[in-house]
Order: C-alpha cells, then structure tokens, then sequence
C-alpha cells in the first residue's frame, strides 16, 4: 500500500530518479489469462503436444493401477487374463509394474513434448517482441515479461495436463473395462488411481513451465528499442 | 512553467555500432539543450543518425562516449530498476506504429503504465478515461486496436503516453503511417497537449507539416546537428525547406 502514496509525491514539480515500478501479482494474472484467451487457437497448439504427452503418461500408469487391482484380488483367472493380455507377470509377482521399456517411451513423449513447447513458444516470443518492447518502453522490468510468461505457461500447463490426465485415466479405465469386465473398475485403490491422475497433472505443469523458460529469458532481456523498429 | 528550464540535455554524444569488422560512426560528437515545454522536432534523412540520438534522449540507447542528462540526471549511471522508473513515469512514447498492445482495449492500453507506477486500479481507471476524452475517444474505451483506425489508435498511444503525467513525450515518426488529414489531427493534438500541460515534445520525424508547429527544429546531418531554428526564423525560411524537402 505503501507505493501508492509515493506514486502521488513521486509526480510533484521536482521528481528525482526512483527505483519503484510494480506489477501486481492479480494484475498479472489478469494479463496473462487475458493474453491466452485472446490467442486462444495458438495457446491451444502449444498445449496439444502437452495434453497427447500427458494422457500418455496417465494412460500407463493407470493401466499399471489398474492391473495391480486385478493381481490383488488373488483370482487366477485374472492373473492369466493378465498374462494373455501382455503384462510379464513371474509367478511369484504380486504386482504388475510397468516395464523399463514402457518407462522409456513415456519419459521420450515427454522429452519430445517439451522440445515442441520450447518451439512453439520461441515462436510465440518472436510473435510478440513488439509488445514486450512496449511493455518495457512503459516502464516493465525484465521480471515482469518473465513472471507474465511463466504465468502463461503455467495455466496452460495445468488446463492441459488436467485435460491430459483425465482423458488417459478415462481411456485406460475404459480400454481395461472392454478387456477384463466391471472387475477392472471395482478391484483398483481408488486413491491409486487419483494419486497417477495428480502426478501426471503435476508433470504436465512442470514440463510446462520448463518448457518457456527459455524462451521466456530471451523475451525478458529484450532491448525495450526493438519496440521502435519498424520492419517486422 | 515560467522559468525556462532544461530538460534533455546531450553533451558531446558519439555513438560507434560494431557491424562485423566495419565501426559506423552513427553520431559524431551532438551538443544540445532542449528547454522545458517545447515542441521540439528533430530532422534529418535517414542514416543521419536521427533515430540514434533520439534513442539515446529516450533512454533506450547508451551513448559511447558523453553524456545524455535527463533532468540533470545521468541516464547512464542509471541502473536496469531506475531506467525502468524512467521510462514509466519520465518519458511517454508515441511510435510510429502507434505499439497498441493487441490483446488488450483501449482503456487497459492506457492504465498499464499506470499500473506499473502502482497506482490503485480505480483510480487508473478514472484517470485513463479522463485521458481518453482528452484525445476524443471516450465512447470507444471497450474497444480492442483492431476495431480502431490508424489515427484511433495514435490517440490511444497518445493517452497512453501521458498515463503518468511525463514531462517529456518522445514521439518517433508519430504521422509515419497517417493519411495527410489524420496525421494533421494528431498533430495539432500533440501541438495542444505541448501548450497545455507544459509537457516537453521530441519528436523525430520526415513530416514537414511538423515544422509548422515546432518551437525548434534541429537539422541532423551525418552524425553531426546541421543547424537548429527556432519558429521565428523557419517562418522566413520557408522556401529552403520546401526546397529541401524536395531534394
């Protein structure tokens, strides 16, 4: 509240230099939700990859629930239904867990995902240097363009993994329904089960946001002169 | 607004771009006052080194040797915090394509700056439409900059530049992409704006309806300033101008 009062004196007829410029965090928000709604077909790119990446993610690891629901009731039918379906299950394995070359394709998506993040939004940098220019022309300090964003990214990231996530849990839910009956929704630990949705969400946030970080330092360090060029 | 005061003042300003081996000596050594108040263009072909000491006067640029004084103060023992103070509440910017940030209206083109000086919501609110009457445009605040014309948005920049009452504009080819008539409007607007509020105009520009309307004009010619007329002796001189314009 303090700033507010200054920002009156700060105008009056003998002003020195000072070091105050803020942005709030709300207003941040604001910018950023308001900067994805309005270009919302190029958000909704940048965070497809994120979404097919993300299901990926959760389709595994709640395939990998779910068969262990099914192990746990102990029912040999089950198990060889299992074993018919391509789970490696050693007799004495109580728990069906994913294979080292599942693990690999997963953390690939991944991987491919947040090159194609990096891409997308170094393309949307370049998009918009003339308004980060002016942003800063108006008094933005580099950590505004940073925070705005990493905001952006942010709630991109949690829309599309959320989306992400539960259309994986509900494809593999489903594919696992066809394949083994109304057992494979009733045997698994519902909590198990929410517990790879949230991981897979909280993943899908994090690559988000790793995602932008660069692109986001290339914008923020950004000459506030390139806002006069007139070619682009 | 009585006393005259400076408020750019650049002293002995080189600038040097390193492009690859080749050292382009873009300013070759500029002196210059501008007093507080005045409706200053400067002018000059391109390649002249116009736009890099306007730059420079803008704080957007950092001269390679001498000093470029801001209300008596230093702008290049300014650090990245202070520069930023600078540019929110010092210097408004209008540019020669009028930068309307796109995603957002009219009016939260206008409180932004505002914003950034930490001034409360409501307030800035009261004050941006109160800017936007001032430039006529009160009735389109919702508006987004591509429901307005070119000379629309020029008045948005226009308010937008005046959001935290600066005591310098820095316009950068302000009618460059007007029509002839519109580009008169947003001079004549700017020209008010100078009268009024005592704010100091700088404006580089080709546009030789400006003249008319500078208190001063400063001729840049090869990194060097040619000449700088006040109105009295422009009016005379007329003829040379057209002459040159011509050229």
């Amino acid at each position: 509240m303090a700033t507010i009062d200054r920002s009156n004196t700060a105008t009056a007829p003998q002003p020195r230099i000072h070091r105050q410029v803020v942005l709030p965090l709300g207003k941040s928000f604001e910018i950023a939700f308001n900067s994805i709604r309005v270009r919302f077909f190029r958000s909704l790119i940048t965070t497809m990859s994120l979404v097919l990446a993300v299901s990926f993610l959760s389709f595994v690891s709640v395939n990998t629930d779910v068969a262990n629901g099914l192990l746990s009731t102990g029912d040999p039918a089950l198990r060889q239904a299992l074993i018919r379906s391509g789970y490696d299950l050693a007799p004495e394995d109580t728990r069906a867990d994913s294979s080292p070359k599942q693990r690999w394709i997963v953390i690939l998506s991944l991987l491919v995902c947040v090159v194609g993040i990096v891409n997308a939004q170094l393309m949307a940098v370049t998009e918009r240097f003339r308004e980060i220019g002016t942003m800063k022309c108006l008094g933005a300090l580099d950590r505004f363009i940073l925070r705005l964003f990493l905001l952006e990214a942010g709630m991109q990231g949690l829309v599309g993994a959320g989306v992400g996530a539960l259309s994986g849990a509900a494809f593999a839910l489903l594919g696992n329904l066809l394949r083994f009956g109304t057992r494979a929704l009733t045997t698994p630990a519902g909590d198990e089960i929410l517990l790879s949705v949230a991981f897979a969400t909280g993943v899908g946030c994090l690559l988000s946001v790793l995602g932008v970080l660069y692109p986001a330092f290339v914008a923020a360090r950004m000459q506030p002169v390139e806002a006069m060029r007139v070619e682009q | 607004m009585t006393s005259v005061r400076t408020i750019v003042r650049v002293a002995n300003v080189t600038k040097t771009f390193q492009l690859g081996k080749i050292a382009v000596h873009a300013l070759k050594g500029v002196d210059l006052e501008i007093p507080t108040g005045q409706y200053v263009s400067i002018m000059g072909p391109s390649g002249s080194g116009k736009s890099t000491l306007f730059n420079m006067i803008g704080g957007l640029d950092k001269p390679s040797t001498g000093k470029v004084f801001i209300d008596e103060v230093d702008i290049s023992q300014l650090d990245a915090y202070e520069l930023a103070w600078l540019r929110c509440r010092k210097i408004g910017y209008i540019f020669q394509t009028f930068n309307i940030i796109q995603v957002m209206t009219a009016l939260e083109n206008v409180t932004l700056p505002m914003t950034f000086a930490g001034m409360r919501s409501e307030r800035a609110t009261e004050k941006g439409m109160e800017l936007l009457e001032l430039v006529g445009l009160a009735d389109r605040f919702q508006h987004k900059p591509f429901e307005l014309s070119g000379g629309q948005q020029q008045r948005v920049a226009i308010a937008r530049a005046l959001a935290n009452d600066p005591a310098i504009i820095l316009a950068d080819e302000p009618t460059g992409n007007l029509d002839l008539s519109t580009g008169e409007e947003i001079i004549t607007l700017l020209k008010n704006l100078s009268h009024e509020r005592g704010v100091t105009i700088i404006s580089a520009t080709h546009d030789i309806k400006m003249l008319n309307v500078s208190d001063q004009v400063v001729w840049i010619r090869d990194g060097r300033i040619d000449k700088i007329e006040s109105r009295e002796e422009l009016t005379i001189s007329v003829g040379r101008i057209d002459a040159r314009a011509g050229a």
